[in-house]
């Protein structure tokens, strides 16, 4: 049972950060109906620029501005490559963030260097042990900031102009321009939050050990949480995040003996399955609800 | 001269359907398409080896690059999961070739023309089995799931160490023996001047089969399916036989360019078909051109040059580094030139390659005027 209940509160550490850059592409999607294939290379530099900052001011402060500059990179990118493609078909805008991710995270990679680096975190692998339950500081943390960001966000979008003008884009891109809402700085406002948002999951996937080069790989991995939640729903990005994350660590925890070939039904495997476990939920749900668990059927006309 | 024959040497006028859609439509494209094969036959005895095994892994890549335009620039499909049915095409076509003593499974089948079509087929199969999911599926949906497979793809190839080498270690490639010549061996012609005409006379067969299958029936309803499947459907194009197809003629094709894709170098990993190939592809097809055979060529030459041009570079900006340690190297700088061709094509040229010789040849042929 212990090892149960270590592996969910894993689950729900790793289920935030998914959580995070998944609410990063749910934004960004609804605002312009496209998936942004930048997020992951928004991920690794808002780490890497952390792990730059936080020997001189320290984490808290290289944590900010590291996510300040993050999201106004991202407000870069989107005015100069997004902006002038607006209204072309959303596959080609897709296909320019997949090739913006490969400059943006080569060339942050690139400051990775030899030596290992941190981000420079005040938890490291520090934990607590409550009744044989495994409970990482940094998970903890993570989830603390998961829940402090969502709040954040509910009150952005319930309670601020912008927030009702995104809400209004959404729905109905011309209405709302024809009400005076400015739909570019909707999406300018989007990405600028969806880079932020991966700058901040960038840096608590981070914590711990030392920054790999491989590390943007966790937002993609936010994919198949978007799809399992729905393209266009929050709620269900963040739902989405906890069930990939905990079903991640379960496979993880309970690898061996599953799969070891006591199982009858089951095939042998020596690697463990948890790294694709969530594409492999993505599919099984893809096959049963083709929107997603959340998301909205599309009707189509002809 | 009878009014019959200016109107047929008028540009661009078809008096019917049939010559519309020909296969060379124009005498020149006849001409032209005749006189760059001739010159592509000749270049083994003009051009050097170094370059010769470059232009070589471009065919190859080429035949891959048509087969993604297929499901993604005639039917509309978006598959970032092409890396995985290259890989199935590349560890099937060995498997049959392979020594069956050896430490990885093998079969001993030699026989070239075997293995290449078992690696077709076994990748058009590992595309029957996909496409049911996927004709469901639209849009962006479908570019995450076939994104899942490539990491699938990667985890199974990494985990199924009898057929694959497993992790680090790898597995040879298919030998390529023609009339029992093993053509990776100099002899009277080196090996790279024998494989780049193994490669050149490949590419040829399966770009013409290509050409021909979107001048068919079976094109006009990718393109059908690609504009607004459910207009199609009206029509009585079924959208989902279509997209099998698609996806079983595009893994077919991606199935073959695995075969032969490692023949050169003896030997390859499971890390080679990871997303990075899947992205090299959707380059070749945007930089080349969507829902063109001859630009999937152009693009995936330009592909396949890239590594070369960029070490060329540090000739000239001698701030790159060859070292993979430094920043910056030549492997970044590489990876920055994909990606920023890709920007810059879809921004400014979103034909591709195509639709700048295009763009070239309206300029001359309606010379001295502007259109």
């Amino acid at each position: 049972m212990s090892e149960f209940l270590t592996a969910v509160v894993v689950g729900l550490g790793s289920g935030s950060i998914y959580a995070l850059v998944a609410l990063g592409f749910v934004i960004i999607y609804k605002s312009m109906g496209v998936i942004s294939f930048a997020q992951p290379a928004f991920l690794l530099s808002g780490a890497v620029l952390v792990s730059l900052l936080s020997p001189s001011i320290g984490f808290w402060g290289a944590l900010a501005v590291g996510v300040v500059g993050i999201a106004v990179l991202a407000l870069g990118v989107e005015r100069v490559a997004i902006r002038p493609m607006v209204g072309k078909a959303v596959f080609v805008i897709a296909i320019i963030t997949i090739g913006i991710d490969i400059v943006v995270r080569t060339v942050a990679g690139a400051f990775l260097g030899v030596n290992p680096r941190y981000v420079g975190d005040p938890w490291g692998l520090g934990s607590w042990t409550v009744g044989g339950v495994v409970i990482q500081h940094r998970h903890v943390a993570a989830l603390a900031t998961a829940a402090v960001v969502m709040l954040a966000l509910f009150l952005f979008f319930r309670f601020t102009p912008i927030g009702l003008a995104m809400r209004a884009a959404s729905l109905d891109q011309e209405a709302a321009m024809a009400q005076g809402v400015n739909v570019g700085t909707v999406f300018a406002v989007s990405w600028a939050l969806a880079g932020g948002l991966a700058a901040l999951a960038g840096v608590f996937a981070a914590t711990g050990e030392p920054i790999s080069n491989t590390l943007w790989i966790v937002a993609l991995v936010a994919l198949p949480v978007i799809i399992l939640g729905g393209l266009d729903s929050l709620g269900g990005a963040v739902l989405g995040g906890f069930i990939i994350g905990i079903a991640q660590a379960l496979v993880s925890t309970y690898h061996r003996d599953l799969f070891s070939g006591d199982v009858a039904f089951l095939p042998e495997l020596t690697n463990n399955l948890g790294p694709v476990t969530p594409f492999i939920v993505m599919f099984l749900v893809l096959m049963v609800r083709p929107y997603g668990l959340f998301g909205t059927k599309e009707v189509e006309r002809v | 001269m009878s009014t019959r024959t200016i109107l047929q040497s008028r540009p661009e006028l078809y008096t019917g359907y049939g010559r519309e859609m020909g296969l060379f439509n124009t005498r020149a494209k006849w001409i032209g398409v005749l006189a760059l094969v001739a010159v592509a036959a000749a270049l083994p005895m003009l051009v050097a080896d170094d370059l010769l095994r470059i232009l070589g892994t471009g065919m190859v890549l080429a035949i891959g690059a048509i087969g993604l335009n297929l499901v993604t620039g005639y039917a509309g499909q978006i598959s970032l999961g092409h890396a995985f049915f290259v890989g199935v095409g590349a560890y099937a076509s060995s498997a049959v070739a392979g020594d069956p003593e050896g430490r990885t499974l093998g079969f001993g089948v030699t026989f070239m023309p075997a293995w290449i079509l078992a690696g077709g087929l076994a990748a058009a199969l590992c595309g029957v089995i996909v496409a049911p999911l996927a004709t469901r599926l639209r849009g962006l949906y479908l570019a995450i799931v076939t994104l899942g497979l490539v990491f699938i793809g990667t985890y199974i190839f990494n985990a199924w160490s009898d057929l694959t080498g497993g992790p680090g270690v790898g597995r040879e490639a298919a030998r390529p023996i023609l009339l029992g010549d093993d053509l990776t061996r100099d002899s009277s012609y080196t090996s790279e001047q024998k494989l780049y005409w193994l490669f050149l006379v490949l590419l040829l067969v399966f770009a013409l089969l290509a050409r021909n299958l979107v001048r068919s029936q079976v094109g006009r309803a990718f393109a059908a399916v690609r504009d607004r499947d459910v207009a199609a459907g009206v029509m009585g194009v079924n959208p989902s036989r279509y997209k099998l197809i698609a996806f079983t003629v595009s893994s077919f094709y991606a199935g073959v360019c695995g075969s032969l894709l490692y023949v050169a170098n003896r030997h390859f990993g499971a890390e080679q078909f990871g997303l990075l190939l899947s992205i090299q592809f959707v380059a070749m097809v945007l930089i080349g051109g969507a829902a063109t055979i001859s630009g999937s060529i152009m693009g995936a030459m330009l592909i396949a040059a890239l590594p070369r041009i960029s070490s060329e570079l540090t000739n000239y900006a001698t701030f790159i580094s060859t070292s993979p340690v430094e920043h910056p190297n030549v492997f970044e700088t590489e990876a920055v030139m994909y990606g920023a061709l890709i920007v810059a094509f879809l921004l400014f040229e979103p034909r591709g390659l195509f639709g700048l010789w295009h763009r070239i040849r309206t300029y001359w042929k309606s010379f001295p005027f502007s259109y």
